[in-house]
């Protein structure tokens, strides 16, 4: 049916099949709304103090919307009361509310629609494809989880938000707002480590936020199906563009189940996948929906 | 097993790193003051996120986050008394934007906030120990007569003339900043530093005998014997 032949694929740019059969548009949907929310949220913040309309006052630590609905980072509050430091209401609530939103809808939802490093370590991800980089590699996926379980045990020892003095999504989204200083380099540093050392290293295999949110969003409803993986043609298009590859195999080659839901809290719910398939396998849908359509 | 040994040792590795480098650099440098209400600088940096939702209610544009590589912990508010001192609002809008309490609420009446303590550390420099009338340290200050006060004392140099001495006092000097700010000299000659640094200490044992006699209503020893005076006869009135 399709005038390009099954099967192949550039390895430098994925996608180019989908563009092909379903339309620039389609094949580029979810990236479309994933750069328009991450965007919106950033241009939100920085209404107050570029344009002086304050909607929401803070960053993403913590932050007022409307003088009203206070919102926390769960973690980032985990550090504080791992230090010890237990807090007012104010956060407590900002972080609860954070924690049910994304325990519910899917952890790294916010690694991928709302973490403004995600902009970086997608940009390096997408200059190793066109460059063909093949050097480096990642991590031990777990790392990011004994990170999580040090800069908590470092917050204790330190009686400090230890983590803090370097996390780069709080550099990244602090320093918009009230200044870089030489949080730059830090930034550059994920930047060039994603692009040089460790393919997806920051955010899949170290970001400790990102395995804080990996196992908050575990039994989130959202989920992505393989739903017509029968259809499946091998082109590889979705595991080159996706953040965390080995999420796809079990579901869409029935490795060790039979569901075609992908179901762990490592899958950012990018919706890549979806995009850049021509056959229209992926599919963004809630965890009970375990039809598989051939 | 190799890889798992591989991932705890390289995530236990930068945990340790950044915990050594945060403690390393948990010392507040001296010319940064924190926030009123601020907890003591250990619960301060366990408290605070660092969001910047003091400094976005602060309507002096006082307050400023740490950025990476600045001696004050990243991310955290401070502001430097040379700058911008702290107005001393009335409603302190900073402690009540703070979401987790690493300023505190208790502090209601700005005039008991301790942000730090003003020291006139250079008397080489400072006009009125020079002998002139500057003033103008005791002149801006909020608490005035209070928190600095002109003692009276006689110029040794001339030996004719008073010097008007600013004088800090540590039970009502907020730390706000507002005499360093002001002081005409090219560099401050009164700085404020936080209290720590500015404070000495007495000994627990020590007592003031002046101190003690007003508590007991009288001397503690009893009526001395008055002892006659002598050899000062020419002096004496």
């Amino acid at each position: 049916m399709s005038a390009i032949p099954s099967g192949k694929s550039s390895p430098e740019r994925p996608g180019l099949e989908a563009i092909a059969v379903k339309g620039w548009l389609r094949a580029n949907k979810w990236l479309f709304l994933r750069r328009l929310s991450q965007l919106g949220i950033l241009a939100l913040f920085l209404l107050g103090p570029w344009a002086g309309i304050w909607i929401v006052k803070g960053n993403l630590s913590s932050s007022l919307t409307l003088k009203t609905l206070p919102l926390t980072d769960p973690y980032v509050l985990l550090q504080s009361l791992a230090a010890g430091h237990f807090p007012y209401r104010t956060a407590l609530i900002g972080a609860a509310i954070v924690a049910a939103f994304y325990f519910l809808v899917g952890g790294r939802v916010y690694c991928s629609w709302v973490c403004p490093v995600n902009l970086i370590s997608d940009a390096a991800a997408w200059a190793r494809r066109r460059l063909g980089l093949k050097s480096g590699h990642a991590p031990d996926a777990n790392t990011r989880y004994w990170l999580l379980a040090g800069t908590l045990i470092a917050a204790g020892a330190t009686g400090s938000l230890a983590w803090e003095w370097v996390n780069p999504v709080s550099i990244l989204h602090r320093g918009l707002f009230f200044g870089f200083g030489l949080g730059g380099f830090v930034l550059l540093g994920v930047f060039l480590y994603d692009l040089l050392l460790a393919p997806r290293g920051w955010c899949g295999h170290v970001c400790p936020m990102g395995a804080f949110y990996s196992l908050l969003g575990r039994f989130a409803l959202l989920r992505v199906s393989a739903a017509r993986r029968n259809d499946c043609n091998d082109c590889m298009d979705c595991f080159r563009v996706c953040p965390e590859p080995q999420v796809i195999r079990p579901a869409l080659k029935q490795v060790g189940q039979q569901s075609p839901i992908i179901d762990t809290g490592n899958c950012t719910l990018c919706g890549r996948c979806a995009d850049v398939c021509s056959k229209n396998v992926f599919q963004i849908t809630h965890r009970f929906n375990q039809r598989s359509e051939s | 097993m190799n890889s798992i040994a591989g991932a705890a040792g390289a995530g236990c590795l930068m945990a340790l790193g950044v915990g050594l480098y945060a403690r390393q650099a948990s010392a507040l440098p001296s010319q940064a003051l924190r926030p009123p209400g601020a907890r003591g600088e250990a619960q301060f940096l366990s408290a605070c996120i660092r969001c910047g939702l003091c400094v976005r209610d602060c309507p002096y544009n006082t307050l400023k986050l740490a950025t990476l590589g600045s001696s004050v912990a990243t991310g955290t508010p401070y502001f430097e008394a040379r700058a911008i001192p702290c107005e001393m609002c009335d409603d302190i809008p900073c402690v009540k934007a703070c979401p987790t309490g690493a300023l505190d609420r208790e502090l209601s009446d700005i005039s008991k906030a301790r942000m730090g303590l003003a020291v006139l550390t250079d008397h080489e420099t400072c006009l009125n120990f020079l002998g002139l009338r500057c003033d103008v340290c005791y002149r801006v200050c909020p608490v005035i007569d209070k928190a600095i006060t002109l003692e009276i004392v006689h110029n040794p140099r001339s030996d004719r003339h008073a010097m008007l001495l600013p004088t800090v006092h540590s039970d009502y000097c907020t730390g706000c900043g507002k005499c360093e700010k002001s002081c005409v000299l090219p560099v401050a000659a009164i700085k404020v530093y936080p209290i720590k640094l500015a404070k000495g200490k007495l000994p627990e044992h020590y007592r003031k005998g002046w101190e003690e006699k007003a508590k007991a209503g009288g001397s503690l020893i009893g009526d001395q014997i008055k002892l006659p005076v002598r050899g000062l006869e020419e002096t004496a009135p």
